[in-house]
């Protein structure tokens, strides 16, 4: 079975990160980039089935500026085969992401799409579950344990009660929460294996997708920052304070 | 203009972050409500009792028992031609289903929307919190999901909507509940506790977390926790409070042992008074903390709960 990766490229989760003054957006010039963590969890995902055995191939997709090269190719150091990456300089949301990957899945014939539940730079949550629509396939989102019999994959939910299992009928989408596994780092000689896999580079025309944006950004501003707060110091004193100062108890 | 608004349900009734849900719809013009799933005429009537509910939508079928995406996107979907907003709160189930039926009508969704500009801008969080955006929707019809903290919930009687079933037709599509494993407390749900005491990596044991309880119990509390914390097995994952987690915005917030990334801050930093317990007195959680007691939370918690008890 092949196994489909999207990874996306983000601004890295220790940065933090600062809206422009002119409230057009966030700098990002001169920020660290990295994978988004969630989608390093679906990749590792993927090389443990290729090492049980249950998957053949990792194809590792990218989609955006140039630089998501760099991106797939800590897929492929982490063990992905090889990587695509439909280039683009429009800024691309869920909806253009989804129609662009189905255009792949159609190419490459996948079993399984694994990838994160969410980017941590738009906070959208939503890829996963509209890749899933376009194909007409079923979905397991927030998955915290995946296994794979046969045509069925048996995916353990993240909800919001504790813990939901459900039972897909392959081919299907299935995105990564937290808590599926730990991704590992690349080695050395793994990262220097990756600079010999292939990267095949299309453009969203080549796919026969429009990837224009639906959602027009229309500012972004900080959000209220908390005043300064007091050091209590003792438990009797925070007590006294909810009590008489903020009322809270 | 229309909404309609997914309700989830349980034995209680209509889930408080759908009644924020609500509260937001409201906010764009007429409300229709929907109800799905096996056996929902004790939910239909909760449903029809919330105030700025018109109608409720009642669509009982097996196939709608678990709140399953596919069968509920296509429930959706075949709802759609007479609304111009489906919206649904940011839970699990509305962040599983309402991105799904927005590519069957290829749609944008707008996700876990904090503020209503109008009927086609909202503002929404991105980079865990660090900044609002405004958005501006250029679909003809908007999906939207509702971050429940940011909207007071409507009220659980005062309305008297009419109900009215919905045809359900019957699709595979191709996936099967198994079972489920969920977290059995007598506390609130995080989501709508008043009170919220979280415990983080300091806590160092799961056992460590009955400290909490005491003081939970005197403050009718829920119990929440930091991604630290489930990751290290204390807790289960339905406590996590932050950015990937629930998003809560208590009237106190309690953080024990929590240094105060910045993926926690984004799913607390509403509450509008916030205590923390942590003996680094360096820690990040201090600079949003409104008290802070730099303290070893295991001399510090059962203070706590004696002190509570004094009052």
């Amino acid at each position: 079975m092949k196994i489909l990766v999207p990874v996306k490229r983000v601004v890295d989760y220790n940065v933090k990160v600062r809206v422009k003054a002119d409230g057009t957006g966030v700098e990002t010039a001169g920020v660290k980039m990295s994978m988004n963590p969630f989608d390093e969890i679906a990749v590792e995902e993927a090389v443990r089935l290729k090492e049980k055995g249950v998957a053949t191939e990792i194809v590792a997709v990218s989609l955006g500026v140039a630089a998501c090269q760099e991106t797939i190719r800590t897929a492929l150091a982490m063990g992905a085969d090889r990587g695509i990456l439909v280039e683009t300089e429009v800024e691309l949301q869920p909806l253009a992401v989804a129609k662009l990957l189905q255009a792949l899945v159609a190419k490459e014939q996948p079993g399984l799409v694994i990838m994160g539940k969410q980017a941590i730079d738009d906070d959208m949550n939503a890829t996963g579950q509209m890749l899933a629509a376009l194909l007409g396939w079923p979905q397991g989102t927030f998955a915290s344990k995946l296994a794979i019999d046969g045509a069925t994959a048996t995916v353990t939910r993240e909800v919001d009660g504790g813990l939901e299992t459900v039972a897909l009928a392959l081919p299907a989408v299935v995105t990564a929460d937290l808590r599926l596994n730990e991704p590992r780092y690349a080695s050395l000689p793994n990262i220097m294996k990756a600079r010999k896999k292939a990267i095949e580079t299309v453009k969203p025309a080549d796919l026969g997708v429009d990837p224009a944006p639906r959602l027009t950004l229309v500012s972004v501003a900080e959000p209220a920052k908390r005043k300064a707060g007091v050091r209590v110091a003792s438990v009797a004193e925070l007590v006294a304070k909810l009590r008489n100062e903020a009322k809270v108890i | 203009m229309t909404v309609l608004v997914l309700l989830e349900f349980d034995a209680a009734g209509i889930k408080q972050p759908s009644r924020s849900a609500v509260a937001a719809a409201a906010k764009l013009g007429e409300v229709h409500a929907l109800v799905a799933g096996e056996g929902v005429a004790a939910a239909a009537a909760a449903a029809a009792k919330l105030p700025g509910v018109a109608k409720v939508l009642a669509a009982d079928a097996p196939a709608l028992a678990h709140a399953l995406a596919e069968p509920l996107a296509s429930l959706l979907v075949a709802l759609a031609p007479a609304y111009s907003h489906l919206f649904a709160a940011a839970t699990a189930v509305g962040k599983n289903v309402l991105p799904r039926v927005a590519a069957l009508l290829d749609v944008q969704p707008v996700s876990d929307i904090a503020g209503v500009v109008d009927a086609d801008q909202f503002v929404r969080p991105i980079y865990a919190g660090n900044a609002l955006a405004t958005v501006r929707s250029a679909d003809a019809k908007k999906v939207v999901t509702v971050r429940a903290a940011s909207f007071d919930p409507v009220a659980v009687e005062g309305g008297s909507a009419p109900v009215e079933s919905v045809a359900v037709a019957a699709a595979d599509g191709g996936s099967r509940f198994v079972g489920a494993e969920l977290t059995k407390s007598e506390r609130p749900e995080l989501t709508a506790a008043r009170v919220v005491i979280s415990g983080g990596r300091g806590m160092q044991a799961g056992d460590n977390f009955k400290l909490l309880e005491p003081i939970a119990d005197k403050l009718g509390a829920a119990v929440g926790a930091s991604r630290a914390a489930v990751d290290a097995g204390f807790v289960p994952n339905d406590y996590q409070v932050g950015q990937t987690g629930k998003i809560v915005a208590p009237e106190l917030y309690v953080a024990v042992g929590i240094s105060g990334a910045i993926q926690h801050l984004a799913g607390m930093k509403d509450s509008k008074v916030i205590v923390a317990i942590n003996k680094d007195e360096e820690a990040p959680i201090f600079q949003v903390a409104d008290y802070g007691l730099v303290a070893d939370l295991f001399t510090a918690l059962p203070e706590l709960a004696a002190e509570l008890g004094k009052g």
